[in-house]
């Protein structure tokens, strides 16, 4: 019951469930990519005058790029790069955020001050750049690209985790854990993570979304895993090898769509996330009760209940 | 300290600094929230401290769990210093002093169930490690908490609780550990005024069985004579008045123990004295009244209770009050 009205509220707002949906879709071309693909993307294609840049066919519904391969498989199987770089890439950024914004949050005083600070910094320079930098002094490829991107981009998780673990930190139950006798890393493990854990979940979309966009620009740049073909690295490939003079449009508009896709669906599922999480956060405040904080799929059936409750008494 | 005292405070003090001072000249100011406070409690008794709400009831209990740390004073319990025990020398301490909280709805993890919460404290100090004992106490000390039968609550979370039940989750879990000393912080007064004598019931129960003994934190006068042995009454961070219930109710020396205990509703009309309305508000405990820190609001303030800080004067067995005027024909 609790799980159905989660979804309920989910639901209810459409741009989520977009979002959602958008998302869903280049999953599963990732992962069903050799069955919806025409052709296999490896094959060696013998190249013509007339297969480079070939407008779209019923050979090749878009057409094909200067190697005279399909557009479409190279598209589809590009998701592969994309989804696997955001989500791993995404997965450290979370870690160390989630570690960081934690240990600020909970322990506060001088240690917040240096873990912040840090923060800060890393949250004004320009990640481009640095990113560059980073690729420039350790080389390319998918780990590395994964690794780079990765620690660059957990400033945000750990803000907005600093933030609830500083106000989960206060709560009462934090203190009567502390007067059983229970240790700082009892209490973060058992009692400060489990209700921070939701907003992590939700700034984890808008995480992977960025690092996909980091992927993407880098392999635009020409700084992408050479041996695999993502989005990034077809806009590259187009610019570089003269699809604009020849007219190819497209071989860059779909790529581009494919990143704006992607991001554009992270972003609304984000946002509806956050929508479904955040007023029961709100409603915490209000001091009802301990039921209104965010919790996985659950945490909309208690609050409706509680609240009602309430007013039976006991 | 005899051999039966298990709590023994001495000049007990915690001043918190006020944070708003600029960064580089600190704020000198402080909340004096627990102001020289001395007290005893012997095995098995129960110790009511009761004050209005902000004099420092509740920084008393926390300060004597270790949780604020003292500013001054010392802390025996069960004959050995605790004042400012190391990490490991508090955990242990904590086994055997456990603490109610004044807020059930605030003070259970939302996201853990019955089962889990009341089986902390055995996790937390790695007791009855097989699963079968470790089940067996936290059955145990659901059933002695009233909550009956156990497997119907066992899983439930707490939003599925009332404030009454999940104030004996809250019993529950302090008594798995079979604690010789509680700390109960207003345990019912966020509770529906139609279950507190359950609760409260609960406690006396507690204490005839077990022999607990019970430092029993209230501001409602009321509740104190159903069975606290003795009280404290405290004023802005200090001890007023302490004694045995039945002397400081039937003949209360300090002019703030009349004042409350005027404004208890009594069924006895005979018992019935004339309201004592205090005068002003309860001055806040940053800037502390010179001399007696009641004179403001004290009914019969003379000009010497401005310069001096009255002394205790033992007025019979045990009870003893601090007012210069106590013994004085006119009062
Ligand atoms: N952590 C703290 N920091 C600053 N002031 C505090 C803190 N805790 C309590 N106080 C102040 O100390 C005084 C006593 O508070 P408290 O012990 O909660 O009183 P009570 O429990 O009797 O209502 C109050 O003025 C309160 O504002
Ligand atoms: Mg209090």
């Amino acid at each position: 019951m609790p799980q159905n009205n989660f979804w309920q509220s989910f639901f209810r707002n459409r741009m989520g469930v977009i979002g959602f949906v958008m998302l869903a879709i280049a999953v599963a071309v990732a992962i069903f990519a050799p069955l919806i693909a025409p052709y296999d993307p490896n094959t060696t294609v013998r190249v013509t005058i007339d297969n480079i840049y070939s407008p779209p066919s019923a050979q090749n519904w878009l057409g094909t790029d200067d190697a005279g391969k399909d557009v479409l498989t190279n598209l589809i199987y590009g998701a592969r790069v994309s989804l696997i770089v955001g989500f791993f890439a995404s997965f450290i950024s979370l870690v160390i955020g989630g570690t960081i914004g934690l240990v600020a949050g909970f322990y506060g005083g001088r240690v917040e001050n240096v873990l912040m600070r840090l923060t800060d910094i890393l949250l004004v320079i320009p990640d481009l750049p640095l990113l560059i930098v980073l690729i420039a002094l350790l080389g390319r490829g998918m780990p590395i690209l994964i690794f780079v991107i990765g620690i660059l981009g957990w400033t945000g998780t750990a803000r907005v985790v600093r933030s609830q673990t500083l106000s989960v930190r206060e709560r009462k139950f934090v203190q009567r854990a502390r007067a059983i006798g229970a240790g700082n890393l009892y209490i973060i493990r058992r009692h400060i993570f489990p209700l921070v854990f939701p907003l992590m979940l939700v700034n984890a979309v808008l995480v992977i979304s960025a690092a996909i966009l980091n992927e993407s620009t880098l392999a635009f740049l020409g700084l992408g895993d050479p041996t695999r073909l993502s989005w990034g690295q077809m806009l590259n490939f187009a610019f570089s090898r003269g699809a604009m003079s020849a007219g190819a449009w497209w071989s860059l508009v779909p790529p581009g769509l494919a990143i704006i896709w992607v991001v554009l669906g992270l972003t609304l599922l984000g946002n509806g996330l956050e929508r479904v999480f955040n007023p029961r956060l709100e409603m915490h405040h209000l001091a009802i009760g301990d039921e209104m904080v965010a919790r996985p799929p659950q945490v909309v059936g208690p609050v409706a209940v509680a609240a009602v409750g309430k007013t039976v008494g006991e | 300290m005899s051999q039966a005292t298990i709590l023994t405070v001495q000049n007990l003090r915690k001043y918190f600094p006020i944070g708003n001072g600029h960064l580089f000249r600190p704020s000198d100011k402080q909340v004096h929230a627990v102001d020289d406070v001395s007290f005893y409690l012997e095995k098995g008794e129960v110790l009511a401290v009761v004050g209005e709400s902000g004099c420092g009831k509740s920084t008393l209990a926390l300060t004597l769990l270790g949780l604020e740390k003292p500013t001054a004073g010392q802390i025996f319990f069960d004959g050995k210093e605790v004042t400012n025990l190391n990490r490991a020398d508090l955990k242990i301490m904590r086994r055997h002093i456990q603490m109610i909280f004044q807020d059930p709805y605030e003070s259970l993890n939302p996201l853990m169930t019955v089962g889990e919460i009341v089986a902390e404290p055995l996790v937390v100090h790695g007791l009855a490690t097989r699963k079968n004992e470790r089940t067996a106490r936290v059955q145990k000390a659901l059933e002695e908490a009233g909550l009956n039968p156990v497997d119907s609550y066992i899983n439930r979370r707490p939003h599925e609780l009332s404030g009454g039940q999940r104030q004996r989750v809250v019993i529950a879990s302090a008594l798995v550990l079979e604690p010789s000393l509680l700390l109960a912080d207003e345990p019912v007064s966020m509770l529906d005024v139609s279950i507190r004598a359950e609760i409260l019931n609960l406690l006396i129960d507690l204490r005839a069985k077990r022999g607990i003994s019970i430092l029993f934190i209230t501001h409602d006068l009321s509740t104190v004579a159903s069975f606290a042995d003795r009280v404290a009454v405290m004023y802005l961070g200090r001890i007023v008045e302490i004694g045995a219930v039945a002397d400081v109710l039937q003949d209360p020396q300090h002019p703030y123990t009349k004042a409350l205990l005027s404004v208890v509703p009594v069924a006895n009309p005979r018992l019935r004295h004339e309201r004592i309305i205090l005068q002003g508000e309860t001055p806040n405990p940053i800037d502390v009244p010179t001399g007696c820190r009641f004179h403001p609001r004290c009914p019969i303030a003379i000009e010497a209770c401005q310069r001096i800080d009255p002394p205790f004067v033992e007025i019979r067995n045990g009870q003893r009050a601090a007012c210069i005027r106590i013994g004085e024909p006119t009062t």
